[in-house]
């Protein structure tokens, strides 16, 4: 490109620089490129050399269980553990955003104290108090303060490990996503709720209509890391026996002590809904994007159809 | 004279240590538009929000379109109004900010029919059609589905007029409606104010425009460290004023 000009008669100057050059592309060294590929490429070769050659990583196992049906149920209980721990996380968080946000000193220091709980204590340490609630409360009751009760059921029967699971995921996703709403809330230029406020919208409006809509663009990529986190962390379900993805697995191995090939075909599984995840993030952000000139970052799997792509345009430019 | 929209007496107000307003005392009847200038710090644009409570006051009272600010009467004693009390209150009383604060995830016509729709439930149709008026007044027609990114400032503050009055306000608030404008941009923002004023709507102007304060207004306040320093015909006041403050001050501005 930019070559076929031929020089032209005023091209060069007195001052020695010709500028009918000048217009080229830049010619630019890639020696040294070439040699760390190299060398990436030759570790990239050692790594998938092992893995190809280690009988002990057993592929035809790996596969066979990768598409067995018990971990295909595993992987169903995860998406719903994933799925529900979000919903009541956001539900809690959005809570306890506004709970913070109060102008009640009292409810804002106690959704405050609440967050520092859930978010300080680890949450596999979370999953095992829940999973022994009945040690503390045996019994659930609901009633009157010190008066009547109307029914009273066995902690036991009441939390069972899907519960458990679901109050310890979700109670500590929500602190987390208290953080996430409030950060969002606050992004929102005081200037809108005013105007809001001036045109007599009652409060719920102003943060149903006007805030939230607008808080949207920062709350939705990080729900969005979480959203990926959580489907991970429920992983840690496996130590309350509740059969989600991972526990399936180990299920498996412990009967038949093919180990590693189970680990390795329930890490495919959490790979490969990660992926497609990431992929949906993307839209999304996209989408609370519109007319700003933000750029997403794209995960990898677009990132990679995104490359292709511009590599396929530039070149047939050059043709 | 005409009826009283607003009465304002002995109006004070702190932030923290600082006495912002100082025992202002106005009162705005019907069809008048009333422009306030003075420095910046004065208590101009606080002493506007007052009026529709965006601050509260802790001194004196004023009552607007019949009933006190922030308060009501019951049984001899004076209560705290609720959030939605205030909110109603508000219903009546149009404000125009600085800084536009058009609902930027909206397009202008959902701008304009937000408030009329979702707090006095009127019929969205209704409300559409008078939304394309106001827009058609406001010399936007052709803007109604575009959004307020794609607007300039001075397109945007007039959208932001047309929102205001779509909710039939009996009274409109400017906070200096032209202070973040481009200076070739003003003259379409006071064109249109100065449209609003003929047709009869009380208003009241927090500007820097002296010449639109001199021309549209019926008066004139000039306002200083918290105290209406000097009040009365915008001529009058601009031409001989009585007090040094004010000789100061115009003299830097005209």
């Amino acid at each position: 490109m930019g070559t076929t000009r031929g020089p032209r008669p005023e091209a060069i100057v007195a001052d020695g620089i010709d500028r009918s050059l000048l217009g080229q592309q830049p010619h630019r060294r890639h020696g040294l490129q070439w040699f760390s590929a190299a060398v990436v490429l030759f570790l990239v070769f050692l790594v998938a050399y092992s893995l190809a050659t280690n009988p002990r990583y057993e592929w035809g196992v790996v596969f066979g269980w990768f598409t067995s049906e018990r971990l295909f149920t595993g992987l169903l209980r995860t998406l719903q553990l994933t799925v529900i721990a979000m919903a009541v996380g956001i539900v809690v968080g959005v809570i306890l955003a506004l709970a913070r946000l109060s102008h009640n000193i009292v409810v804002a220091a106690v959704a405050a104290f609440f967050v520092w709980i859930f978010r300080g204590v680890p949450v596999f340490v979370q999953l095992l108090f829940w999973g022994f609630i009945a040690a503390i409360y045996p019994r659930i009751t609901m009633g009157v303060p010190f008066g009547p009760e109307f029914f009273s059921v066995s902690a036991n029967d009441l939390i069972t490990p899907f519960a458990a699971a679901i109050l310890g995921l979700g109670l500590n996703e929500g602190a987390y996503m208290s953080e996430i709403v409030r950060a969002g809330l606050l992004s929102v230029n005081r200037g809108q709720t005013e105007a809001a406020n001036a045109l007599g919208m009652r409060r719920f409006t102003v943060l149903w209509r006007i805030v939230l809509p607008q808080a949207m663009k920062i709350i939705i990529p990080p729900t969005g890391n979480q959203t990926i986190n959580m489907l991970k962390t429920t992983s840690l379900v496996s130590v309350l026996a509740f059969p989600e993805l991972l526990y399936s697995a180990q299920l498996v191995y412990s009967a038949n002590f093919k180990t590693i090939p189970l680990l390795i075909a329930a890490s495919l599984w959490y790979l490969l809904v990660t992926s497609v995840l990431s992929t949906g993030q993307y839209f999304i952000e996209r989408h609370y994007n519109r007319g700003s000139v933000k750029i997403v970052r794209a995960g990898p799997i677009v990132g990679l159809v995104k490359m292709i792509r511009t590599r396929r345009a530039a070149q047939e430019v050059q043709r | 004279m005409n009826e009283v929209v607003v009465e304002a007496r002995d109006v004070n107000k702190h932030y923290g240590p600082l006495h912002v307003l100082k025992g202002i005392d106005l009162t705005i009847h019907r069809g008048e538009v009333t422009c306030i200038i003075g420095p910046s710090g004065s208590g101009k644009s606080t002493f506007l929000r007052c009026i529709n409570q965006l601050e509260t006051l802790d001194g004196g009272y004023i009552i607007v379109n019949g009933s006190p600010v922030g308060v009501k009467i019951k049984n001899g004693r004076v209560h705290a109004q609720t959030h939605n009390e205030v909110a109603r209150s508000r219903e009546q009383v149009g404000m125009v900010f600085q800084g536009f604060n058009l609902f930027p995830h909206m397009t202008v016509l959902q701008n304009i029919c937000e408030a009329p729709v979702r707090v006095k439930k009127e019929d969205r149709r209704v409300v559409r059609e008078r939304a394309l008026k106001l827009l058609d007044r406001v010399g936007l027609a052709a803007k109604a589905g575009a959004y307020p990114s794609a607007l300039s400032g001075g397109q945007q503050q007039r959208v932001a007029i047309a929102r205001a009055l779509a909710m039939e306000p009996r009274l409109m608030l400017f906070d200096e409606p032209t202070s973040a404008l481009d200076p070739e941009l003003v003259g379409e923002v006071l064109d249109v104010m100065r449209d609003l004023a003929g047709a009869g709507m009380t208003m009241v102007v927090v500007t820097h425009e002296i010449g639109f304060a001199r021309e549209v207004g019926d008066h004139l306040i000039f306002m200083d460290d918290g105290h209406v320093v000097e009040h009365g015909k915008p001529r009058a006041v601009l031409e001989s004023p009585q007090h040094e403050r004010t000789k100061q001050f115009l003299a830097k501005v005209l």
